[in-house]
């Protein structure tokens, strides 16, 4: 389905963890690296290291060049509008919490509101709750149905003349819902809101287009497409980057100082204040460049093969409750076995050398709402098998056995 | 790695010891793990400076249950005196995962594993955890 077996690209793969073969079910969290990324790292580190935009030598001019080649490659891979939207940060984290501090805090006023949802990751939460507690604005939240999508017909409601932003998990990370951000994007900007969307699980998964999304702010991190840690992106559309402060000052954000004053540097430089991630932003280009050659379209559905076939066997288990739709999602299968704690099931997985994730995901109120305390998670990507699902289901029929 | 669901472990959060409310308690105090979900209540029964009787009731994985299960047995008919020495070597037995000289730990040396990971140590220590702010909420 992938037209090629990827999983010799994957040396990690062949590690033995407590003595059985490696499982990894937790790409949801982190990704594993293929070769291409890690020597990617390893050749700019032995042969063109250099500090960006500063060096008038013959490295700091290769650098510079990687360094840009790599915002010119992940711009390309999202078809972002304007190269000159593309900031690297240090993950959606950062990304998220850049627009809250430097959008959030000038553009939203008070009585405003700010709409998101229930199922937002932490990263995509605080910021706002902070946001809205500076300001005086209101948090409003479009409810999740039962069957862990949202409903549109609240959202035309809750999205009205008084909204500043909406911000929005383009994938759920625990219900694996892919929500119609294309709809919430008509219906911000028809308001005159902004609308953001976290882009952590769905840019990795799926082809993702800007230019037709057309979203305002897309906020995603590297390490959970093959990449390295320590980078990802926000894109901006650069006429509300223009209007934006910056969010750290320093070196390379500034054009000219005085002693009293200082004037910013263009777009992006404005937001990428002091050294960036220059040897990780060269391996994410090689993972961009790994996907593409694979197809974003055949990761979405080979993704989705393997996630059906998991939701198929895990619901073929005695009460084990599954949490989010059945069909149309992402790459991740919550659920709960009954009598299991998700710590010990994953601690029981583990023995096994499956490793899957459990506890709530940085997502307490979706806990709440969906009345658990934790979730046990396995998340998938090109590297998995069928077989590694069928791993998981019958280690999971062990753990049961063991403490049930 | 020492295997962290030991029989004697499963023993405890199968069939949990002195499980339940306390007919005549005397205090009791809860606990909680938000990170994890863990909670906990113990109900106490003082007699003069005494653990005349003690249970808990509670939710969460088979460490903090079992944990909580060894508490009870382990601490009835102790004097607080007694409770705080055995709290502080509970620590440093998790810690290490060492039994301390003299002191057997009985049952909780199925905990012992614990000490190697990170991030299971606090469902093992929040049963006592739990009875230290217990202690604490008592006046002299």
């Amino acid at each position: 389905m992938l037209g090629r077996d990827v999983r010799k690209d994957f040396p990690i793969l062949n590690v033995k963890v407590n003595g059985k073969p490696l499982v990894y079910l937790d790409s949801a969290a982190s990704s594993q690296k293929p070769n291409e990324v890690m020597t990617a790292y390893c050749k700019f580190c032995e042969s063109r290291y250099a500090n960006v935009h500063r060096g008038i030598h013959t490295l700091g001019e290769a650098a510079t060049g990687d360094y840009e080649a790599a915002r010119r490659a992940i711009a390309a891979f999202i078809k972002a509008p304007a190269l000159e939207g593309v900031i690297f940060t240090r993950g959606t984290t950062e990304s998220i919490n850049l627009v809250a501090h430097s959008f959030g805090s000038k553009f939203i006023k008070h009585g405003q509101a700010i709409v998101l949802t229930p199922m937002e990751h932490h990263a995509n939460l605080i910021p706002w709750q902070q946001v809205a507690k500076s300001v005086g604005a209101e948090l409003r939240f479009i409810p999740i149905k039962s069957d862990g999508t949202l409903d549109l017909a609240e959202a035309r409601k809750l999205i009205d003349h008084k909204t500043a932003l909406v911000a929005v998990t383009h994938v759920s990370n625990v219900l694996g819902t892919i929500n119609p951000v294309g709809e919430l994007v008509q219906l911000a900007h028809k308001v005159g809101a902004k609308i953001l969307i976290d882009g952590a699980q769905s840019v990795p998964h799926m082809p993702v287009n800007l230019s037709e999304l057309n979203a305002d702010f897309y906020a995603f991190s590297a390490h959970k497409m093959l990449g390295p840690t320590g980078i990802g992106v926000l894109y901006g559309r650069p006429e509300i980057l223009d209007d934006m402060e910056p969010y750290m000052t320093g070196g390379e954000m500034i054009r000219e100082v005085f002693l009293d004053h200082a004037t910013w540097n263009k777009l992006p430089y404005k937001f990428e204040a002091g050294t960036p991630a220059i040897a990780e932003a060269v391996s994410l280009t090689a993972a961009v460049a790994y996907l593409e050659e694979i197809g974003m379209d055949r990761i979405e559905q080979f993704d989705q093969h393997l996630t059906m076939h998991a939701l198929e066997k895990l619901s073929a288990e005695p009460k084990l409750q599954i949490y989010g739709p059945r069909t149309f999602r992402g790459g991740v299968v919550s659920f709960n076995v009954p009598g299991v704690h998700p710590h010990d099931l994953a601690a029981l997985l583990d023995r096994e050398g499956v490793a899957i994730r459990a506890g709530h995901h940085c997502c307490q109120p979706l806990m709440r709402w969906l009345g658990v305390q934790a979730t046990a998670r396995a998340s998938v990507y090109l590297y998995n098998t069928l077989d590694d699902i069928d791993q998981l289901v019958a280690a999971v029929r062990t753990a049961r056995a063991i403490l049930a | 790695m020492t295997d962290l669901y030991s029989d004697i472990l499963l023993d405890h959060y199968k069939l949990p010891r002195n499980k339940g409310k306390l007919a005549e308690e005397t205090h009791s105090m809860e606990g909680k793990n938000p990170l994890c979900g863990d909670e906990l209540i113990l109900h106490l029964k003082l007699v003069d400076d005494r653990i005349a009787d003690i249970s808990f009731e509670g939710n969460g994985c088979a460490i903090s249950m079992a944990s909580a299960s060894m508490l009870t047995e382990d601490l009835k008919g102790r004097t607080i005196a007694e409770v705080q020495k055995r709290i502080e070597q509970f620590r440093s037995f998790i810690r290490e995962g060492k039994v301390p000289d003299g002191e057997p730990m009985d049952d909780m040396t199925s905990l012992a594993g614990v000490a190697q990971l990170p991030v299971r140590v606090k469902c093992a220590t929040l049963p006592w955890t739990t009875m230290e702010e217990a202690l604490k909420s008592i006046p002299e």
